[in-house]
């Protein structure tokens, strides 16, 4: 049971306390060395706590429990490359570590003092071994804002948080600043809400502010419901108290005692450490009533989703928390006027809470020098699809896409060429290989038919039919769209038609046109943020793409042989080794030749298209066209 | 309500109970139910309206709404395949295709012998390891069309064994 920590000055000793325990571990002054593995979601479903167990347990067979210690922290970001283990001082990181390999790193790392040379990580365009992060291409441009802390300590340890700068900037705030002082530093510090729309996040605060109420409400969104988006929930798994200590500064600056974490039910790690941290600060005093003997109260309550995309939008969230539907509600009020049981709101998204902290720690004059004109600060990316390095990347506004794509996420797998990437998820659009130099920012994205989005990144090559990639998009928004309003209840119903006539082959030029059109009704009808952003995957690939939809309409093919009307599966007879394996594995018989002598041939009207004859075959005979 | 059991009846007004003190709680009454109850029928609901005063139309409203809540009871192991876009774009539609083939059910459904519920998620943020499926939490990274088979018969080998 940890101490209360009543004061400012009680805070600073435990701070330089654990601070200390952290460093003296890191430079191994401790007196012995530490293993940290990771703990985000990517690297246990790869077994990082089979090999956290197997660590403990080899350690303590050979009776090393003085000279090496094991610990775990959150994400690592590179996921890809996981599960990670991380060992101090060297800071030697091994990567793809599986149980088997435990012995080996025990035995010749910690035992003998040798790096175990074939778990180092190789780049795969330098072709260098890099035995430490910082020698990552994946990591070199990365500048860690939003996920500070995150895979350094563990999340669900409060002393760890404290020893690594959390309160720091709340007691700053309530020992040396008043809450417009609060207000305008966020406003110098140029941060816009990183949930996707970019609005300036001071202004928010400004106008909660303004209103007389006796109660008002801090709301955090973690709804990340955008499909390939999980910065958010590393930042919750990761280092929960930066959020939490974002929304007490947010809640000193517009005069509220309340805040709301709204998290996906999807998230079940995010919510058990989120839970932990929340109990632990109460239980030490930096939650609760007279915090740091300051006078002011902070209470932050935990509401589960249930699965609804729509709740991301915040209105929608609002009537979410209040046990209701999640319908957005028509604005104005705004919810800064009228929000959650109708009192002033301010909704943030976790990225922009987590980034609250360090403004404030750091200064906004710091904070703004980062960044491009309009977009200060860092963005977090969740870089995933076609690209070798899949994983988390905080990068500076203004970094370009070419960067994120191939300096950071090392290229794109298998030798093949870079078709698209897709920001803003079913809200964004598509960024193609000309436009990959622009440096990223929210004006700039929009300016080229995406948007930031809360931060997803999928990478798509040219095995990816960018129609179909809309009617993917498309069919996600189907499922989602609340209902309430006609625009987007029918009109994203109409466009899936449409884009399913395409892809099977039965479009025409006329449908192609009636697509469009409907894209703009829906746009610009629909209530909410969700139905006016539905048709950009439509109307970003049809802008970028143009010639892939008339080759799915006029020729009746599709580029990408994906979709499975306007393609076939080909047996190259000069190719053919005549092994007959491929007939075996098709589930639908509709292979034919003779052994030994004859090259096989797909009975093409009989074809499913399951595409095991192409898995099967050894010598590349099989293609798609 | 004859039709509910007489500990289903306690462990429902236990969980109304639990959230008396809040404003708003028909969420959180909601997704205990589930979670505990494993799914929310008529009769329940019923019973949750006699319990907050809340009208059943809205209860049965917001219980259709959310896809977490079930108006059927569930299979024993509830596999969640990933349509995310990251494990879209590495071939998940596949997966899920080869899913409905052997088990022979749609998304949402349950089979018959009430041992498999099948479910399309949206993204579990697994990206790295895409594309991935869930079975009760379980995260199953990086799957092939081939697996597919041998791990439904491994869960159907377990039978009877509890969650």
């Amino acid at each position: 049971m940890s101490n209360r920590i009543s004061t400012v000055e009680q805070l600073n000793a435990a701070r330089e306390f654990y601070g200390d325990v952290l460093r003296r571990r890191h430079t191994g002054e401790s007196g012995h060395r530490t293993i940290v593995t990771c703990g985000g979601t990517g690297c246990i479903s790869n077994g990082s706590l089979e090999i956290k167990n197997e660590l403990n347990r080899v350690i303590a067979e050979r009776h090393l429990e003085d000279v090496v210690h094991v610990h775990q922290a959150g994400c690592f970001g590179f996921c890809s490359q996981g599960p990670f283990i991380k060992i101090y001082p060297e800071q030697t990181l091994y990567r793809l570590v599986k149980v088997e390999d435990v012995n080996e790193i025990i035995e010749k790392d910690i035992i003998g003092g040798q790096v175990v040379e074939r778990l180092l990580y190789v780049d795969p365009i330098t072709k260098e071994v890099a035995a430490r992060a910082e020698e990552y291409s994946f990591y070199k441009k990365q500048q860690r804002i939003a996920l500070y802390g995150c895979g350094v300590i563990n999340p669900e340890n409060i002393n760890a948080a404290i020893g690594y700068d959390a309160m720091q900037s709340m007691a700053k705030v309530l020992t040396k600043m008043t809450p417009q002082d609060v207000i305008n530093e966020i406003l110098l510090s140029g941060l816009r809400g990183r949930g996707g729309g970019g609005f300036p996040t001071g202004k928010k605060w400004q106008f909660a502010h303004d209103i007389k109420s006796d109660v008002k409400y801090v709301v955090c969104n973690g709804d990340e419901g955008d499909p390939g988006a999980f910065m958010d929930r590393a930042i919750l798994e990761d280092n929960p108290f930066s959020v939490i200590e974002g929304m007490m500064i947010a809640g000193y600056a517009i005069g509220a005692h309340d805040g709301y974490v709204y998290v996906r039910a999807e998230y079940p790690l995010a919510v058990e450490h989120l839970k932990t941290i929340i109990k632990a600060a109460n239980d030490i005093g930096l939650l609760g009533e007279n915090i740091l003997n300051s006078g002011f109260n902070f209470q932050v309550h935990i509401r589960l989703g249930a699965g609804a995309f729509v709740c991301g939008e915040e209105t929608a969230l609002l009537n979410s928390i209040e046990g209701q539907r999640g319908y957005p509600r028509p604005r104005p009020p705004f919810p800064a006027v009228k929000g959650l049981w109708q009192k002033p709101t301010i909704i943030n998204n976790v990225e922009t809470l987590a980034t609250v902290p360090y403004i404030i720690r750091t200064g906004a004059n710091l904070y703004n020098k980062i960044g491009t004109e309009k977009s200060k600060g860092t963005k977090v990316f969740a870089l995933g699809g076609k690209v070798n390095n899949v994983g988390l990347v905080e990068i500076p506004m203004g970094t370009t896409m070419r960067e994120l794509i191939f300096d950071i996420g090392g290229g794109i797998p298998n030798g093949k060429k870079f078709k698209a990437i897709q920001t803003g998820g079913p809200s964004g659009g598509c960024i193609t290989e000309s436009q990959l130099d622009v440096p990223i920012d929210y004006d700039n994205l929009i300016s080229l038919g995406s948007m930031m989005g809360s931060g997803g990144a999928i990478v798509m090559d040219e095995d990816n039919c960018m129609v179909d990639i809309a009617k993917f998009y498309m069919e996600f928004i189907v499922d989602e769209s609340c209902g309430k309003c006609s625009p987007c209840r029918i009109g994203t119903k109409r466009i899936l038609e449409i884009l399913t006539k395409i892809t099977e082959g039965r479009g025409t030029m006329e449908d192609f046109y009636r697509l469009q059109e409907i894209c703009y009704a829906v746009r610009d009808n629909s209530l909410c943020g969700l139905g006016q952003t539905a048709a950009n995957p439509v109307l970003s690939t049809i802008n970028s793409f143009h010639n892939e939809y008339l080759a799915h309409i006029v020729d009746k093919k599709c580029p990408a042989h994906v979709c499975k009307n306007l393609m076939e599966y080909y047996i190259v007879p000069e190719k053919c080794k005549k092994c007959g394996t491929c007939a075996r594995s098709c589930p639908a018989n509709t292979i034919s030749g003779v052994l030994g002598k004859e090259p096989f041939i797909i009975n093409q009207k009989k074809c499913i298209k399951c595409g095991m004859c192409l898995a099967s075959c050894k010598f590349n005979a099989i293609v798609k066209r | 309500m004859s039709r509910l059991q007489s500990s289903a009846v306690e462990l429902i007004n236990g969980i109304i109970a639990r959230y008396k003190n809040e404003p708003t709680p028909l969420l959180m009454i909601l997704s205990d139910i589930q979670k505990e109850y494993g799914y929310i029928p008529l009769e329940v609901q019923e019973l949750v309206s006699e319990g907050t005063g809340i009208p059943v139309s809205e209860i049965y409203g917001v219980v259709t709404f959310y896809s977490f809540f079930s108006l059927k009871p569930k299979g024993k192991y509830i596999i969640g395949v990933c349509l995310g876009t990251a494990c879209y774009v590495r071939g998940a539609q596949n997966i899920a295709d080869k899913f409905i083939e052997v088990l022979g059910i749609m998304p949402g459904q349950t089979t018959a012998d009430g041992m498999f519920s099948l479910d399309a998620l949206r993204c579990i943020g697994a990206c790295s390891i895409a594309p991935a499926a869930t079975i009760n939490g379980k995260v199953f990274p990086k799957l092939t069309v081939n697996q597919i088979s041998g791990i439904i018969e491994k869960y159907r080998a377990l039978g009877g064994a509890a969650k």
